[in-house]
């Protein structure tokens, strides 16, 4: 059932709330061992169904009334252990909730269970979780994409309607791009960081994700809104249900040349032309733009994502929380629990940080990297003086098997290419499912303006009523 | 004249009298309670808390930036100074780097103008204690995210007595504007210390820090010490290595903590998680509105008013002093001179016997201002003063006293005759004395008539008086 459905049934009294998380529980029993999606089932999500009901009786009204939902593992839940998809973390019990999560629960929505991760939002497969990969529901020897690659399973194989996840990169649009689902990243600060593990604070994003776009819009709302508690959190209402009355007649959409011109499958390129025709008889006018600093997007990027993971991580020292691997003195407990804490991308990623912002590097790397951020948000802002939305692929390719890339970060690195400007600047995105490669779903991405994301609800909006939600259905 | 001469520059932390700590909600009032009681998510550094600038430090960062002169800077940052420890929960500090929220001050030493590099604001670490023998450390995370102010002044003190007087200007000013109690018996107050010596007109000799000086005093004992000790080595021809020190305050001797490893590489960036602040003119201006008068203005305006220098500037320069003295001269009309040597003198004298603070005791300016009055008036004599000042000090009001006790000075030469002769008439031997020259015997004279007047007789018209019955000057 769709998040939706299961609010107007609850309301209208056909189901209750512990139906429908029940029935979450049994789907997830049933495809869990085939999948991994996830790190932890919440122990008290019956319970918690329980007082939604109680609160319903009440006359409370509940956008989110009994929709079970899953969260990223780097997501604070109070009394319910956050591991970061990391053996640092396998046992941390926050004492608090992340603003997300007690919004969700204030709406009525019933966290079932934490989502596998790469461990501390690092990669682009969630293999480099602790606990073992995360399978493709629609072809388990393929990976879902990460970070967020046990969200977007879970939605993907209809465990839970919706899902969070985070997205420093692309970890939201990239899974949801490769398990045919709808991933979305607003503008950086519209929906609060506090109580989200922070992997790279200028890129870290909450992300939304669902198999509609009513859904979507749905959630989104639900999550967005300033946060006193997150200094880089803005005051703006969300109206991203409110957007899908609007029309998409009159929309200029942006082709980036840059985008298109490298190594795209054939499933993807047929995607966007897909998407193209699809809207343009939707009365969409199509251009072509250019990005020309996107060539040194990947580059900053990873500059800019180890700098500031190198720092966010120093805190793991095994002193007051996490694995503590007891020494001599507390410079080697320090040392030795950060080895057997941190998987090998993690380590690698503190060590390029670190090396990036010492002291007679700093220019050469993080410096320069800055000034190629600046550069590549000019570029966006001169693109969006001829477009309202930009179109590229969300990956240049669907799911890639369990191993391909493993051994080779570099080429895993190569599948944030679409995806990683986006956070350099700050923007609003969507992954919106277009196609398919094969049996493998391929999707599109919708770049909005800053604090615009409201226009890329109306975009997707219309190509998924024109296309009939042709390419978002249940991968199991 | 002297060969050599030290250069001193200081650099001094202030614990802000915040109501919440740096970047969390947490109550910054910690002092004697028990340990890892006043902490939270934000400041332990839990995975996942975000840090929120707490604006009262900021503006007290500016308060303290104007009142030494500084330029406040319309766009301040904070960045991120890393290293590992374990009283850092975060293993980061965030703090200030190149665009600290005030910079290029000054403040005025004995008509010596000490420069003021940069005051910043940062966040302060946790407290570790090491039992004696524990096969572990002890952590109090009380004081971890609490707000500070690092401030410091280029090399421009040139002796011990300089810095000590320059540390008690600081915290004259810091107590005046309210934003830090300056303490640093409660550790509310830091010093570190930078010092070289050269030969007069050389260039900058080797310099070496010393740490953590938890008194003025301290700062000055350990100067001597230093200064002295530079001297020693360049006198011998030797050369001072650079080196950071401690003060080992009992044996009154600076000591070697380390010598001088690499620097430090901090890896500063930009804290991701605070937007840069913006202070603007309106923020400033309102700000410059609300400034107190500062201990330079007020000593201006004491000295202004009559009051001799020396008293101006412990006046001035004691805020709670201060305080009292304008409230007192509000009601008082005649020679402010004369309250500021109450102040000075008696109050202080009691002040201090009891360590307490003016405003802790019974003492109200109405009753000061009268007091002072009656002594100016000649109403009283000094010895009334003196024995009423410890009744007025617990709340009595002189007037009253003196009314009640028949205080009042007695200066007439008739009502004091009759007393005079008789106390004359019974000491014979005395009178001989003084009658040979031993004008001081004449004391003895004088203290039975004090005693019979309870101290109202004036001194002089006694003295006067018995100069002619004896035929001396007195
Ligand atoms: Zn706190």
């Amino acid at each position: 059932m769709l998040a939706h459905e299961i609010v107007k049934n609850i309301q209208s009294g056909q189901v209750s709330p512990q139906e429908v998380v029940s029935a979450s529980l049994q789907r997830i029993a049933q495809l869990e061992p085939r999948l991994h999606a996830l790190i932890r089932l919440n122990p008290q999500a019956e319970q918690e169904a329980a007082l939604v009901e109680q609160r319903l009786a009440r006359g409370e009204h509940l956008p989110l009334a009994g929709v079970p939902v899953v969260l990223k593992d780097n997501i604070c839940t109070q009394d319910l252990a956050t591991t970061c998809g990391s053996r640092m973390l396998a046992d941390f019990v926050p004492p608090y909730s992340a603003t997300v999560v007690e919004k969700l629960r204030q709406a009525g929505a019933v966290v079932v269970a934490k989502a596998n991760m790469d461990e501390f939002a690092m990669g682009s497969s969630t293999e480099y979780s602790a606990f073992g990969p995360t399978r493709n529901p629609w072809d388990t020897e393929r990976v879902p994409g990460g970070t967020s690659g046990g969200s977007a399973a879970a939605v993907a194989a209809g465990m839970v309607p919706l899902a969070l996840g985070t997205d420093t990169g692309g970890s939201v649009r990239q899974p949801a791009a490769l398990c045919g689902v709808y991933g979305f990243k607003p503008t950086y600060g519209r929906i609060s960081r506090y109580g989200v593990v922070a992997t790279a604070s200028s890129l870290d994003q909450v992300g939304t994700m669902a198999r509609t776009v009513q859904d979507l819009a749905l959630l989104s709302d639900v999550v967005s809104g300033y946060d006193p508690m997150d200094s880089t959190s803005l005051e703006i209402q969300a109206q991203f249900a409110a957007a899908l009355q609007a029309s998409s007649r009159g929309l200029t959409i942006g082709l980036v040349k840059e985008a298109l011109a490298v190594g795209n499958s054939p499933g993807v390129l047929e995607a966007l032309e897909r998407f193209r025709s699809v809207m343009e008889a939707q009365g969409v006018r199509f251009v072509e733009v250019s990005l020309p600093s996107l060539e040194y997007a990947l580059a900053a990027y990873y500059i800019v994502n180890t700098a500031e993971i190198s720092s966010n991580l120093a805190r793991y020292d095994g002193t007051l929380y996490g694995l503590r691997v007891p020494g001599e003195d507390s410079t080697t407990t320090m040392m030795q629990s950060r080895e057997h804490g941190f998987g090998p991308e993690v380590q690698r990623r503190i060590l390029m940080g670190t090396f990036v912002l010492s002291s007679g590097y700093y220019e050469a790397y993080y410096g320069k990297a800055l000034r190629a951020r600046a550069r590549i948000k000019a570029d966006f802002d001169r693109a969006f003086s001829q477009a309202d939305l930009l179109l590229t692929p969300t990956s240049p390719f669907p799911a890639f098997r369990l191993g391909e890339k493993t051994t080779d970060p570099l080429s895993m690195y190569l599948a944030d290419i679409d995806t990683v400007a986006v956070n350099l600047a700050g923007l609003p995105a969507m992954s919106i499912p277009a196609g398919f490669e094969g049996h493998l779903p391929v999707g599109v991405q919708l770049i909005g303006k800053a604090l615009h994301d409201e226009q890329i609800f109306v975009a997707a909006n219309a190509f998924e009523q024109a296309t009939e939600r042709a390419f978002a259905r249940a991968a199991i | 004249m002297p060969d050599f001469e030290a250069v001193v520059g200081l650099e001094v932390h202030l614990h802000l009298k915040t109501k919440s700590k740096m970047f969390c909600g947490c109550d910054a009032d910690y002092f004697g309670d028990p340990p890892n009681t006043h902490t939270c998510p934000v400041c332990l550094g839990l995975p996942g808390v975000l840090p929120v600038v707490n604006a009262q430090a900021v503006e007290y960062g500016i308060l303290f930036g104007l009142a030494l002169n500084c330029q406040i800077a319309p766009w301040t940052q904070f960045h991120r100074k890393s290293y590992y420890y374990p009283d850092m929960p975060k293993n980061y500090q965030i703090s200030q780097y190149d665009l600290p929220i005030a910079a290029h001050g000054y403040l005025e030493v004995e008509g010596q103008r000490v420069r003021i590099k940069r005051v910043h604001l940062e966040e302060d670490a946790a407290k570790s204690t090491h039992p004696e023998g524990a096969p572990y450390s002890l952590i109090d995370l009380n004081r971890a995210g609490s707000p500070l102010i690092e401030m410091v002044t280029e090399p421009d003190i040139r002796t011990p007595e300089q810095a000590r007087i320059f540390l008690s200007h600081i915290r004259s000013i810091a107590q005046t504007l309210g934003v830090s109690d300056a303490n640093p018996e409660e550790g509310k107050m830091r010093a570190d210390v930078n010092v070289s010596v050269r030969r007069v007109g050389e260039p900058l000799g080797t310099k070496v820090e010393i740490k953590n000086l938890n008194s003025f005093r301290s700062v000055a004992r350990a100067l001597e010490y230093e200064i002295r000790r530079q001297q020693e080595i360049l006198r011998s021809g030797r050369r001072v290595e650079q080196a950071t020190l401690g003060f080992d305050e009992a044996a009154g001797k600076t000591y070697v903590m380390r010598l001088k490893e690499g620097e430090a590489d901090y890896r500063y960036f930009p804290d991701p998680d605070l937007p840069p602040i913006v202070v603007d003119e309106a923020w400033l201006a309102r700000l410059k509105a609300a400034m107190p008068e500062l201990p330079a203005q007020k000593y201006a305006r004491y000295v202004e008013a009559g009051v001799r220098p020396y008293d101006a500037e412990i006046l001035a320069y004691n805020p709670s002093l201060a305080r009292f003295f304008d409230q007192t001269l509000a009601c008082y009309r005649g020679n402010p001179q004369t309250v500021a040597n109450l102040l000075n003198a008696d109050v202080a004298g009691y002040l201090n016997e009891r360590q307490m603070e003016v405003q802790e005791t019974a003492l109200t300016p109405e009753h000061l201002a009268a007091l002072a009055g009656l002594f100016e008036r000649r109403e009283i004599t000094n010895r009334v003063l003196s024995q009423l000042l410890p009744e007025v000090m617990e709340g009595a009001d002189p007037l009253k006293l003196v009314e009640e006790r028949g205080l009042r000075a007695v200066a007439d030469e008739g009502a004091l005759r009759p007393l005079v002769e008789r106390v004359v008439a019974a000491n014979p031997k005395v009178v001989e004395q003084v009658k040979g020259g031993n004008l001081k015997a004449a004391n003895a004279l004088l203290g039975p008539i004090m005693k019979e007047t309870k101290g109202t007789a004036k001194a002089d018209v006694v003295k006067k008086m018995l100069g002619e019955m004896l035929g001396v000057e007195l």
